[in-house]
Protein backbone atom coordinates (compact mmCIF):
# COMPACT_ATOMS: atom_id res chain seq x y z
CA UNK A 1 0.00 0.00 0.00
CA UNK A 2 1.59 3.26 -0.65
CA UNK A 3 1.91 5.78 1.91
CA UNK A 4 -0.25 8.13 2.93
CA UNK A 5 2.46 10.60 4.42
CA UNK A 6 6.15 11.21 3.42
CA UNK A 7 8.94 12.78 4.22
CA UNK A 8 12.03 12.35 2.80
CA UNK A 9 15.57 13.64 3.84
CA UNK A 10 13.31 16.35 5.91
CA UNK A 11 15.77 19.38 7.43
CA UNK A 12 14.74 22.25 8.97
CA UNK A 13 17.15 24.91 9.68
CA UNK A 14 17.01 27.75 12.03
CA UNK A 15 20.25 29.30 11.84
CA UNK A 16 22.98 27.40 12.82
CA UNK A 17 20.25 24.93 14.92
CA UNK A 18 19.12 21.64 13.17
CA UNK A 19 15.65 21.31 14.69
CA UNK A 20 15.42 18.30 12.06
CA UNK A 21 17.90 16.65 10.08
CA UNK A 22 17.34 13.95 7.90
CA UNK A 23 14.11 12.94 8.52
CA UNK A 24 12.93 10.29 6.59
CA UNK A 25 9.49 8.38 7.06
CA UNK A 26 6.66 6.89 5.75
CA UNK A 27 2.90 6.62 7.19
CA UNK A 28 0.98 4.34 5.58
CA UNK A 29 -3.07 3.98 6.11
CA UNK A 30 -4.63 2.18 9.45
CA UNK A 31 -1.56 2.84 11.51
CA UNK A 32 -1.44 4.81 14.87
CA UNK A 33 1.59 6.20 14.86
CA UNK A 34 3.17 7.85 17.95
CA UNK A 35 6.07 10.42 17.95
CA UNK A 36 8.11 10.63 20.87
CA UNK A 37 11.04 12.41 22.28
CA UNK A 38 12.48 14.85 24.50
CA UNK A 39 11.37 18.53 24.59
CA UNK A 40 13.57 20.29 21.50
CA UNK A 41 14.19 16.72 20.00
CA UNK A 42 11.99 18.32 16.97
CA UNK A 43 8.63 16.87 17.59
CA UNK A 44 6.79 19.41 17.56
CA UNK A 45 8.81 21.01 14.32
CA UNK A 46 7.97 17.88 12.54
CA UNK A 47 3.99 18.04 13.09
CA UNK A 48 4.70 22.25 11.56
CA UNK A 49 6.24 20.92 8.95
CA UNK A 50 3.60 17.83 8.39
CA UNK A 51 1.17 19.97 8.50
CA UNK A 52 2.55 22.17 5.58
CA UNK A 53 2.74 24.85 8.10
CA UNK A 54 6.35 25.37 7.91
CA UNK A 55 8.22 24.93 5.09
CA UNK A 56 11.25 22.33 5.49
CA UNK A 57 14.71 23.68 4.22
CA UNK A 58 15.39 20.66 2.43
CA UNK A 59 13.79 17.64 1.58
CA UNK A 60 10.07 16.95 0.51
CA UNK A 61 7.11 16.60 2.09
CA UNK A 62 3.87 14.62 0.33
CA UNK A 63 0.26 14.08 1.38
CA UNK A 64 -1.46 11.16 -0.81
CA UNK A 65 1.54 12.14 -3.16
CA UNK A 66 1.13 15.77 -3.59
CA UNK A 67 3.74 17.58 -2.04
CA UNK A 68 2.45 19.96 0.60
CA UNK A 69 5.29 21.62 1.53
CA UNK A 70 4.10 24.85 3.28
CA UNK A 71 0.96 24.80 1.69
CA UNK A 72 -0.35 26.23 4.77
CA UNK A 73 -3.34 24.79 7.22
CA UNK A 74 -6.79 25.92 4.95
CA UNK A 75 -5.75 23.64 1.90
CA UNK A 76 -4.35 20.98 3.99
CA UNK A 77 -7.72 20.83 5.79
CA UNK A 78 -9.43 20.41 2.52
CA UNK A 79 -7.21 17.74 1.19
CA UNK A 80 -8.01 15.64 4.24
CA UNK A 81 -5.17 16.52 7.31
CA UNK A 82 -6.40 18.05 10.11
CA UNK A 83 -4.75 19.01 13.18
CA UNK A 84 -5.31 20.09 17.39
CA UNK A 85 -3.06 21.02 19.44
CA UNK A 86 -1.15 21.11 22.55
CA UNK A 87 -2.24 24.02 24.43
CA UNK A 88 -6.09 24.31 23.95
CA UNK A 89 -7.90 26.18 21.05
CA UNK A 90 -11.48 26.93 20.91
CA UNK A 91 -13.76 29.95 19.92
CA UNK A 92 -14.31 30.72 23.52
CA UNK A 93 -17.91 32.61 22.41
CA UNK A 94 -19.03 29.82 19.87
CA UNK A 95 -21.43 27.27 21.36
CA UNK A 96 -20.53 23.84 21.22
CA UNK A 97 -22.71 23.49 17.83
CA UNK A 98 -21.31 26.16 16.44
CA UNK A 99 -17.61 25.09 16.52
CA UNK A 100 -18.24 21.59 15.14
CA UNK A 101 -20.28 23.62 12.25
CA UNK A 102 -17.26 25.34 11.87
CA UNK A 103 -15.85 22.84 10.91
CA UNK A 104 -18.33 20.91 9.00
CA UNK A 105 -19.06 23.66 6.51
CA UNK A 106 -15.80 23.29 5.62
CA UNK A 107 -15.65 19.86 4.69
CA UNK A 108 -19.19 20.50 2.89
CA UNK A 109 -17.63 23.02 0.96
CA UNK A 110 -20.65 25.56 1.95
CA UNK A 111 -18.40 28.42 3.37
CA UNK A 112 -19.69 30.56 0.38
CA UNK A 113 -23.36 30.23 1.03
CA UNK A 114 -24.04 33.05 2.01
CA UNK A 115 -28.14 33.65 2.59
CA UNK A 116 -29.17 30.03 3.52
CA UNK A 117 -30.25 29.13 7.31
CA UNK A 118 -27.31 27.28 8.90
CA UNK A 119 -29.73 25.96 11.63
CA UNK A 120 -31.90 24.35 9.30
CA UNK A 121 -29.16 22.94 7.16
CA UNK A 122 -29.93 19.27 7.84
CA UNK A 123 -26.82 17.92 6.51
CA UNK A 124 -25.04 20.16 8.29
CA UNK A 125 -26.42 19.67 11.87
CA UNK A 126 -26.63 16.00 11.47
CA UNK A 127 -22.96 15.78 10.74
CA UNK A 128 -22.25 17.94 14.02
CA UNK A 129 -24.63 15.82 16.16
CA UNK A 130 -22.99 12.79 15.12
CA UNK A 131 -19.62 13.73 15.82
CA UNK A 132 -21.25 15.09 19.28
CA UNK A 133 -22.74 12.43 20.33
CA UNK A 134 -19.06 10.29 19.87
CA UNK A 135 -17.56 12.28 21.99
CA UNK A 136 -20.40 12.64 24.43
CA UNK A 137 -21.36 16.29 24.25
CA UNK A 138 -25.18 16.24 25.26
CA UNK A 139 -25.70 20.07 25.31
CA UNK A 140 -24.79 21.40 22.23
CA UNK A 141 -25.93 25.28 22.99
CA UNK A 142 -23.27 25.77 26.03
CA UNK A 143 -20.62 28.01 25.10
CA UNK A 144 -17.46 26.62 24.54
CA UNK A 145 -15.82 29.14 27.17
CA UNK A 146 -17.96 27.59 30.03
CA UNK A 147 -16.75 24.31 29.40
CA UNK A 148 -14.68 22.37 31.72
CA UNK A 149 -10.45 22.45 30.88
CA UNK A 150 -11.27 18.45 29.73
CA UNK A 151 -14.38 19.36 27.73
CA UNK A 152 -12.08 22.25 25.76
CA UNK A 153 -9.81 20.31 25.20
CA UNK A 154 -12.09 17.18 23.80
CA UNK A 155 -14.05 19.83 21.99
CA UNK A 156 -10.81 21.10 20.15
CA UNK A 157 -10.29 17.29 19.21
CA UNK A 158 -13.63 17.19 18.21
CA UNK A 159 -13.55 19.70 15.79
CA UNK A 160 -10.63 18.41 13.89
CA UNK A 161 -12.47 15.31 13.80
CA UNK A 162 -15.64 16.86 12.53
CA UNK A 163 -13.38 17.46 9.30
CA UNK A 164 -13.88 13.89 8.31
CA UNK A 165 -10.11 14.07 8.05
CA UNK A 166 -7.98 10.87 6.85
CA UNK A 167 -5.11 11.86 8.69
CA UNK A 168 -5.48 13.79 12.23
CA UNK A 169 -2.36 15.21 13.81
CA UNK A 170 -2.88 15.61 17.77
CA UNK A 171 -0.45 17.44 19.56
CA UNK A 172 -0.32 15.90 23.15
CA UNK A 173 -3.71 14.64 23.01
CA UNK A 174 -4.29 14.30 26.54
CA UNK A 175 -1.93 16.63 28.13
CA UNK A 176 -3.17 18.69 31.22
CA UNK A 177 -6.48 15.36 31.38
CA UNK A 178 -5.94 13.51 34.70
CA UNK A 179 -4.94 10.31 34.71
CA UNK A 180 -8.24 8.66 34.41
CA UNK A 181 -9.74 10.31 31.58
CA UNK A 182 -6.35 9.74 29.81
CA UNK A 183 -7.61 6.46 29.06
CA UNK A 184 -10.81 7.46 28.22
CA UNK A 185 -10.18 10.15 25.74
CA UNK A 186 -7.61 7.76 23.95
CA UNK A 187 -10.74 5.11 23.79
CA UNK A 188 -13.04 8.35 22.24
CA UNK A 189 -9.87 8.69 19.85
CA UNK A 190 -9.40 5.75 18.45
CA UNK A 191 -13.66 4.80 18.51
CA UNK A 192 -13.82 8.43 16.90
CA UNK A 193 -11.27 7.62 14.23
CA UNK A 194 -12.90 3.84 13.74
CA UNK A 195 -16.68 5.54 12.79
CA UNK A 196 -15.28 8.39 10.67
CA UNK A 197 -13.10 6.55 8.62
CA UNK A 198 -9.92 8.33 9.75
CA UNK A 199 -7.19 6.54 8.17
CA UNK A 200 -4.00 7.48 9.94
CA UNK A 201 -3.81 8.86 13.48
CA UNK A 202 -0.37 10.84 14.13
CA UNK A 203 0.07 11.65 17.77
CA UNK A 204 3.07 12.99 19.76
CA UNK A 205 2.89 11.56 23.21
CA UNK A 206 4.47 11.73 26.58
CA UNK A 207 2.83 9.85 28.31
CA UNK A 208 4.44 5.73 27.84
CA UNK A 209 1.73 3.86 29.05
CA UNK A 210 -0.56 5.41 26.39
CA UNK A 211 1.74 5.32 23.45
CA UNK A 212 2.64 1.63 24.43
CA UNK A 213 -1.07 0.59 24.98
CA UNK A 214 -2.38 2.44 21.81
CA UNK A 215 -0.36 2.42 19.26
CA UNK A 216 0.70 0.55 16.15
CA UNK A 217 4.30 2.35 15.59
CA UNK A 218 6.78 4.51 18.10
CA UNK A 219 8.99 6.76 16.09
CA UNK A 220 11.48 8.28 17.91
CA UNK A 221 13.34 11.70 17.71
CA UNK A 222 16.29 12.30 19.10
CA UNK A 223 18.22 15.89 18.61
CA UNK A 224 16.28 15.98 15.39
CA UNK A 225 17.22 12.56 13.85
CA UNK A 226 14.56 9.30 13.67
CA UNK A 227 16.19 7.50 16.25
CA UNK A 228 13.63 4.59 15.97
CA UNK A 229 11.26 3.93 14.00
CA UNK A 230 9.27 0.21 15.48
CA UNK A 231 6.24 -1.02 16.77
CA UNK A 232 5.86 -0.62 20.46
CA UNK A 233 6.93 -4.21 21.81
CA UNK A 234 10.19 -3.76 20.20
CA UNK A 235 10.51 -0.21 21.44
CA UNK A 236 10.43 -0.29 25.07
CA UNK A 237 11.81 -3.85 24.51
CA UNK A 238 15.01 -1.54 24.23
CA UNK A 239 16.08 -0.61 27.64
CA UNK A 240 19.12 1.54 26.40
CA UNK A 241 17.25 3.76 23.56
CA UNK A 242 14.00 3.99 26.16
CA UNK A 243 16.21 5.75 28.16
CA UNK A 244 18.22 7.47 25.70
CA UNK A 245 14.49 9.19 24.24
CA UNK A 246 12.48 9.17 27.35
CA UNK A 247 14.68 9.50 30.01
CA UNK A 248 15.95 6.99 32.64
CA UNK A 249 13.39 7.65 35.20
CA UNK A 250 10.96 6.67 33.18
CA UNK A 251 12.26 3.19 32.03
CA UNK A 252 10.12 0.68 34.42
CA UNK A 253 12.09 -2.60 35.64
CA UNK B 1 -35.99 33.00 16.58
CA UNK B 2 -39.53 34.03 16.49
CA UNK B 3 -39.72 36.81 18.86
CA UNK B 4 -36.61 38.14 16.88
CA UNK B 5 -39.18 38.24 13.62
CA UNK B 6 -42.04 39.18 16.24
CA UNK B 7 -40.27 43.06 17.06
CA UNK B 8 -38.48 43.50 13.39
CA UNK B 9 -42.25 43.07 11.86
CA UNK B 10 -43.59 45.53 14.48
CA UNK B 11 -40.95 47.76 14.80
CA UNK B 12 -41.06 48.15 11.03
CA UNK B 13 -45.40 48.71 11.22
CA UNK B 14 -44.38 51.60 14.11
CA UNK B 15 -41.89 52.92 11.50
CA UNK B 16 -43.93 52.57 8.43
CA UNK B 17 -47.00 54.30 10.15
CA UNK B 18 -45.24 57.03 11.37
CA UNK B 19 -45.54 59.84 8.96
CA UNK B 20 -49.12 59.57 9.38
CA UNK B 21 -48.31 60.42 12.96
CA UNK B 22 -45.12 62.46 13.61
CA UNK B 23 -44.06 66.27 12.31
CA UNK B 24 -41.83 66.68 9.67
CA UNK B 25 -38.70 67.33 11.51
CA UNK B 26 -38.96 63.90 13.49
CA UNK B 27 -39.35 62.45 10.71
CA UNK B 28 -36.16 63.71 9.33
CA UNK B 29 -34.62 62.32 12.24
CA UNK B 30 -35.50 59.01 11.78
CA UNK B 31 -34.46 59.36 8.21
CA UNK B 32 -30.80 60.32 9.59
CA UNK B 33 -31.32 57.00 11.75
CA UNK B 34 -32.44 54.90 8.56
CA UNK B 35 -29.04 55.81 6.57
CA UNK B 36 -27.20 55.20 9.75
CA UNK B 37 -28.81 51.61 10.53
CA UNK B 38 -27.41 50.61 7.33
CA UNK B 39 -24.08 51.78 7.51
CA UNK B 40 -24.24 50.31 11.45
CA UNK B 41 -25.71 46.85 10.42
CA UNK B 42 -22.41 47.11 7.58
CA UNK B 43 -20.26 47.94 10.27
CA UNK B 44 -21.33 45.21 12.79
CA UNK B 45 -20.44 42.34 10.08
CA UNK B 46 -17.09 43.54 10.42
CA UNK B 47 -16.68 44.77 13.90
CA UNK B 48 -19.33 42.65 16.01
CA UNK B 49 -19.28 39.35 13.93
CA UNK B 50 -15.21 39.41 12.32
CA UNK B 51 -13.63 40.85 14.85
CA UNK B 52 -12.15 43.66 12.82
CA UNK B 53 -12.51 47.27 13.69
CA UNK B 54 -12.53 49.78 10.82
CA UNK B 55 -11.93 53.54 11.68
CA UNK B 56 -12.53 54.51 8.19
CA UNK B 57 -15.99 53.35 7.33
CA UNK B 58 -16.88 56.92 7.04
CA UNK B 59 -14.94 56.57 3.65
CA UNK B 60 -17.71 54.58 2.28
CA UNK B 61 -20.16 56.44 3.68
CA UNK B 62 -18.66 59.81 1.96
CA UNK B 63 -18.89 57.21 -1.51
CA UNK B 64 -22.27 57.01 -1.31
CA UNK B 65 -23.31 60.59 -0.88
CA UNK B 66 -20.58 61.45 -3.62
CA UNK B 67 -21.99 58.92 -5.82
CA UNK B 68 -25.80 60.39 -5.33
CA UNK B 69 -24.17 64.14 -6.27
CA UNK B 70 -22.59 62.91 -9.76
CA UNK B 71 -25.41 61.17 -10.55
CA UNK B 72 -27.98 63.86 -9.60
CA UNK B 73 -26.07 66.71 -10.36
CA UNK B 74 -23.40 66.25 -12.82
CA UNK B 75 -24.85 63.27 -14.94
CA UNK B 76 -28.32 64.23 -14.97
CA UNK B 77 -29.06 60.51 -14.06
CA UNK B 78 -32.56 61.06 -11.44
CA UNK B 79 -33.26 57.75 -11.17
CA UNK B 80 -32.72 56.43 -7.55
CA UNK B 81 -32.14 53.09 -8.40
CA UNK B 82 -29.34 53.69 -10.57
CA UNK B 83 -27.73 56.06 -8.01
CA UNK B 84 -27.83 53.01 -5.32
CA UNK B 85 -26.33 51.01 -8.82
CA UNK B 86 -23.82 53.39 -8.98
CA UNK B 87 -22.67 53.59 -5.66
CA UNK B 88 -22.63 49.83 -4.71
CA UNK B 89 -20.58 49.76 -7.99
CA UNK B 90 -18.24 52.23 -6.27
CA UNK B 91 -18.64 50.59 -3.11
CA UNK B 92 -17.40 47.86 -4.38
CA UNK B 93 -14.76 48.57 -6.43
CA UNK B 94 -13.00 51.02 -3.70
CA UNK B 95 -13.47 48.26 -1.12
CA UNK B 96 -11.80 45.53 -3.35
CA UNK B 97 -8.36 46.69 -3.58
CA UNK B 98 -8.48 48.87 -0.22
CA UNK B 99 -9.76 45.85 1.66
CA UNK B 100 -7.12 43.93 -0.28
CA UNK B 101 -4.44 45.89 1.85
CA UNK B 102 -6.04 46.29 5.22
CA UNK B 103 -7.29 42.49 5.85
CA UNK B 104 -3.47 41.47 5.85
CA UNK B 105 -3.45 43.02 9.35
CA UNK B 106 -5.48 42.71 12.45
CA UNK B 107 -6.42 44.95 15.62
CA UNK B 108 -4.96 48.29 15.92
CA UNK B 109 -2.56 47.57 12.33
CA UNK B 110 -6.16 46.67 10.57
CA UNK B 111 -7.74 50.00 12.79
CA UNK B 112 -4.46 52.84 11.56
CA UNK B 113 -4.96 51.37 7.88
CA UNK B 114 -8.34 52.03 7.54
CA UNK B 115 -8.06 55.49 9.37
CA UNK B 116 -5.77 56.31 6.49
CA UNK B 117 -7.73 55.32 3.64
CA UNK B 118 -10.44 57.55 5.31
CA UNK B 119 -8.03 60.66 5.88
CA UNK B 120 -6.62 60.03 2.23
CA UNK B 121 -10.09 60.49 0.75
CA UNK B 122 -11.29 63.32 3.13
CA UNK B 123 -7.91 64.79 1.73
CA UNK B 124 -9.09 64.11 -2.03
CA UNK B 125 -12.32 65.30 -1.24
CA UNK B 126 -11.19 68.79 0.15
CA UNK B 127 -8.58 69.40 -2.37
CA UNK B 128 -9.71 68.47 -5.80
CA UNK B 129 -11.93 71.43 -5.89
CA UNK B 130 -12.83 71.38 -9.58
CA UNK B 131 -13.97 67.62 -8.95
CA UNK B 132 -15.44 67.43 -5.82
CA UNK B 133 -16.25 71.29 -5.17
CA UNK B 134 -13.65 71.46 -2.08
CA UNK B 135 -15.09 72.14 1.19
CA UNK B 136 -18.22 73.50 -0.09
CA UNK B 137 -19.49 70.06 -1.10
CA UNK B 138 -21.25 69.18 -3.96
CA UNK B 139 -25.49 69.23 -3.91
CA UNK B 140 -27.40 66.64 -4.90
CA UNK B 141 -30.48 66.84 -6.26
CA UNK B 142 -34.02 65.00 -5.61
CA UNK B 143 -34.04 62.04 -7.25
CA UNK B 144 -36.87 60.00 -8.74
CA UNK B 145 -37.85 57.05 -6.99
CA UNK B 146 -39.16 53.88 -9.23
CA UNK B 147 -39.47 56.36 -11.84
CA UNK B 148 -41.60 58.95 -10.00
CA UNK B 149 -40.27 62.40 -9.95
CA UNK B 150 -43.08 63.64 -7.10
CA UNK B 151 -41.91 67.14 -8.52
CA UNK B 152 -45.25 69.02 -7.33
CA UNK B 153 -44.46 67.79 -3.45
CA UNK B 154 -41.87 70.63 -1.84
CA UNK B 155 -39.19 69.12 -0.38
CA UNK B 156 -39.91 68.21 2.73
CA UNK B 157 -43.04 66.34 1.87
CA UNK B 158 -40.81 64.88 -0.87
CA UNK B 159 -38.53 63.56 2.03
CA UNK B 160 -41.27 62.86 4.81
CA UNK B 161 -43.73 60.50 2.49
CA UNK B 162 -42.11 58.57 -0.31
CA UNK B 163 -38.56 59.15 0.07
CA UNK B 164 -39.21 57.94 3.98
CA UNK B 165 -40.98 55.04 2.78
CA UNK B 166 -38.24 54.09 0.56
CA UNK B 167 -35.61 54.47 2.80
CA UNK B 168 -37.26 52.71 5.48
CA UNK B 169 -37.75 49.76 2.71
CA UNK B 170 -34.16 49.60 1.72
CA UNK B 171 -33.44 49.12 5.98
CA UNK B 172 -35.45 46.64 6.38
CA UNK B 173 -34.01 44.65 3.18
CA UNK B 174 -30.92 45.10 4.39
CA UNK B 175 -31.75 44.15 7.91
CA UNK B 176 -33.24 40.95 6.74
CA UNK B 177 -30.05 40.19 4.34
CA UNK B 178 -27.54 40.94 7.17
CA UNK B 179 -29.69 38.69 9.82
CA UNK B 180 -29.20 35.46 6.85
CA UNK B 181 -25.66 36.66 6.26
CA UNK B 182 -25.06 36.25 10.04
CA UNK B 183 -26.50 33.06 10.46
CA UNK B 184 -25.91 31.23 7.53
CA UNK B 185 -22.63 28.92 7.14
CA UNK B 186 -20.43 32.26 5.68
CA UNK B 187 -21.61 33.70 8.84
CA UNK B 188 -20.15 30.88 11.45
CA UNK B 189 -16.84 31.16 9.30
CA UNK B 190 -17.10 34.93 10.19
CA UNK B 191 -17.53 34.51 14.00
CA UNK B 192 -14.73 31.30 13.69
CA UNK B 193 -12.53 34.23 12.21
CA UNK B 194 -13.79 36.86 15.35
CA UNK B 195 -12.66 34.15 17.96
CA UNK B 196 -9.71 32.35 16.95
CA UNK B 197 -8.31 32.79 13.50
CA UNK B 198 -5.99 30.63 13.98
CA UNK B 199 -7.90 27.76 15.03
CA UNK B 200 -9.95 28.78 12.48
CA UNK B 201 -7.69 28.17 9.33
CA UNK B 202 -6.99 24.48 10.96
CA UNK B 203 -11.15 24.08 10.35
CA UNK B 204 -10.35 25.31 7.04
CA UNK B 205 -11.68 28.86 7.16
CA UNK B 206 -10.43 30.74 4.20
CA UNK B 207 -9.44 33.75 7.01
CA UNK B 208 -8.08 36.29 4.40
CA UNK B 209 -10.94 36.28 2.23
CA UNK B 210 -13.82 36.36 4.29
CA UNK B 211 -12.43 39.06 6.07
CA UNK B 212 -12.33 40.71 2.31
CA UNK B 213 -15.94 39.78 1.72
CA UNK B 214 -16.77 41.14 4.95
CA UNK B 215 -15.01 44.62 4.34
CA UNK B 216 -16.66 44.76 1.05
CA UNK B 217 -20.28 43.79 2.54
CA UNK B 218 -19.53 46.54 4.86
CA UNK B 219 -18.56 48.99 2.64
CA UNK B 220 -21.57 48.46 0.42
CA UNK B 221 -24.30 49.01 3.20
CA UNK B 222 -22.22 52.03 4.17
CA UNK B 223 -22.25 53.43 0.60
CA UNK B 224 -26.07 52.72 0.17
CA UNK B 225 -26.94 54.62 3.32
CA UNK B 226 -24.50 57.45 2.29
CA UNK B 227 -27.05 57.58 -0.25
CA UNK B 228 -30.21 58.14 2.10
CA UNK B 229 -27.68 61.21 3.90
CA UNK B 230 -26.98 62.77 0.69
CA UNK B 231 -30.45 63.47 -0.97
CA UNK B 232 -31.67 63.85 2.94
CA UNK B 233 -29.43 66.89 3.63
CA UNK B 234 -29.10 67.74 -0.26
CA UNK B 235 -24.97 67.63 -0.08
CA UNK B 236 -22.44 65.57 -0.07
CA UNK B 237 -19.69 67.16 1.85
CA UNK B 238 -16.36 66.04 2.57
CA UNK B 239 -16.94 65.77 6.43
CA UNK B 240 -18.50 62.90 5.56
CA UNK B 241 -15.57 61.45 5.02
CA UNK B 242 -13.80 63.15 8.10
CA UNK B 243 -12.67 60.73 11.12
CA UNK B 244 -15.01 62.12 13.32
CA UNK B 245 -17.68 60.73 11.44
CA UNK B 246 -15.95 57.54 11.67
CA UNK B 247 -15.80 58.26 15.46
CA UNK B 248 -19.69 58.48 15.55
CA UNK B 249 -20.47 55.02 13.66
CA UNK B 250 -18.16 53.48 16.54
CA UNK B 251 -19.75 55.65 19.24
CA UNK B 252 -23.42 53.86 18.17
CA UNK B 253 -21.97 50.63 17.45
CA UNK B 254 -20.87 50.68 21.23
CA UNK B 255 -23.68 52.30 22.29
CA UNK B 256 -26.26 49.58 20.84
CA UNK B 257 -23.72 46.84 21.69
CA UNK B 258 -21.77 45.22 18.82
CA UNK B 259 -22.29 41.54 20.22
CA UNK B 260 -25.72 41.83 19.64
CA UNK B 261 -27.22 41.92 16.02
CA UNK B 262 -29.84 44.73 16.81
CA UNK B 263 -27.22 46.30 19.24
CA UNK B 264 -26.24 48.80 15.93
CA UNK B 265 -29.50 50.01 14.94
CA UNK B 266 -30.32 50.73 18.91
CA UNK B 267 -27.18 52.36 18.88
CA UNK B 268 -27.86 54.39 15.83
CA UNK B 269 -31.42 55.49 17.05
CA UNK B 270 -30.43 56.80 20.34
CA UNK B 271 -27.54 58.33 19.27
CA UNK B 272 -29.29 60.63 16.79
CA UNK B 273 -32.15 61.14 19.15
CA UNK B 274 -29.78 61.79 22.18
CA UNK B 275 -27.65 64.06 20.15
CA UNK B 276 -30.57 66.17 18.74
CA UNK B 277 -32.06 66.73 22.21
CA UNK B 278 -28.87 67.69 23.80
CA UNK B 279 -27.83 69.67 21.16
CA UNK B 280 -31.09 71.78 21.63
CA UNK B 281 -30.64 71.96 25.52
CA UNK B 282 -26.83 72.81 25.82
CA UNK B 283 -23.99 74.21 23.47
CA UNK B 284 -21.73 71.37 25.76
CA UNK B 285 -23.67 68.41 24.20
CA UNK B 286 -20.44 66.90 23.44
CA UNK B 287 -19.19 66.67 26.88
CA UNK B 288 -22.74 65.10 27.54
CA UNK B 289 -22.21 62.40 24.84
CA UNK B 290 -18.63 61.91 25.60
CA UNK B 291 -20.03 61.22 29.38
CA UNK B 292 -22.62 58.75 27.91
CA UNK B 293 -19.84 56.63 26.11
CA UNK B 294 -17.55 56.61 29.15
CA UNK B 295 -20.56 55.48 31.40
CA UNK B 296 -21.53 52.59 28.69
CA UNK B 297 -18.36 51.08 28.68
CA UNK B 298 -17.61 51.09 31.68
CA UNK B 299 -20.54 50.01 32.85
CA UNK B 300 -22.46 47.95 30.08
CA UNK B 301 -19.69 46.66 27.82
CA UNK B 302 -22.26 45.01 26.02
CA UNK B 303 -24.45 48.29 25.13
CA UNK B 304 -27.68 48.95 25.68
CA UNK B 305 -28.99 45.71 23.91
CA UNK B 306 -26.41 43.80 26.50
CA UNK B 307 -27.98 45.71 29.71
CA UNK B 308 -31.32 45.07 27.90
CA UNK B 309 -30.93 41.29 27.91
CA UNK B 310 -29.28 41.58 31.21
CA UNK B 311 -32.62 42.68 32.99
CA UNK B 312 -34.99 40.47 30.96
CA UNK B 313 -33.32 37.36 32.19
CA UNK B 314 -33.05 39.00 35.63
CA UNK B 315 -37.08 39.59 35.15
CA UNK B 316 -37.01 36.05 34.04
CA UNK B 317 -34.94 34.80 36.95
CA UNK B 318 -37.63 36.42 39.42
CA UNK B 319 -40.63 35.12 38.46
CA UNK B 320 -39.16 31.70 38.32
CA UNK B 321 -37.91 32.04 41.59
CA UNK B 322 -41.63 33.45 42.43
CA UNK B 323 -42.99 30.61 40.60
CA UNK B 324 -41.01 28.17 42.70
CA UNK B 325 -42.05 29.85 46.49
Amino acid sequence: MPALIETRDVSKRYGSFNALSGVTLAIAADEFVSIVGHNGAGKTTLVNVLTGLLRPTSGTVTFKGMDVAGVGPVRLARLGMARAFQLVHIFPGLTVRQTLAVAVVSQTGKAFHFLTSLARDAQVQERVEAVARLFGFEQLDLEARSLSQGAKKLLDVASAFALRPEVILLDEPTSGVSTGDKHQIMRVLVDAAKSFGVKAIIQIEHDMDLVSEYSDRVIALHQGQVLADRPPAAFFGDAELVATVVGKRRVRD
Amino acid sequence: MKLAAVVGLAALAALAAAPLVLEPYPLTLLLQFFAYGLALLGLNLLFGYTGLLSFGQALFVALGAYSAAVCTRKLGWHSFELVLGVAVVTAVVVAVPVGLLCVRYVSIFFGMLTLAFGMLFHSFLFKFYTVTGGDGGMLVERPSLLGMRFSEMDKTTFLTRPFYWYALGLLAVGTVVMWRLVHSPFGVHLSAIRENPRKAEYLGVEVRRLRLIAFVIAGVYAAVGGTLLGIRTGLADPELAYWTHSGNLIFMTVLGGFSSFAGPLVGAAVFIFLQDSLMSVTQYWRLVMGMVLVVIVVLFPRGLVGLAQALRARVIGWRRDARAD
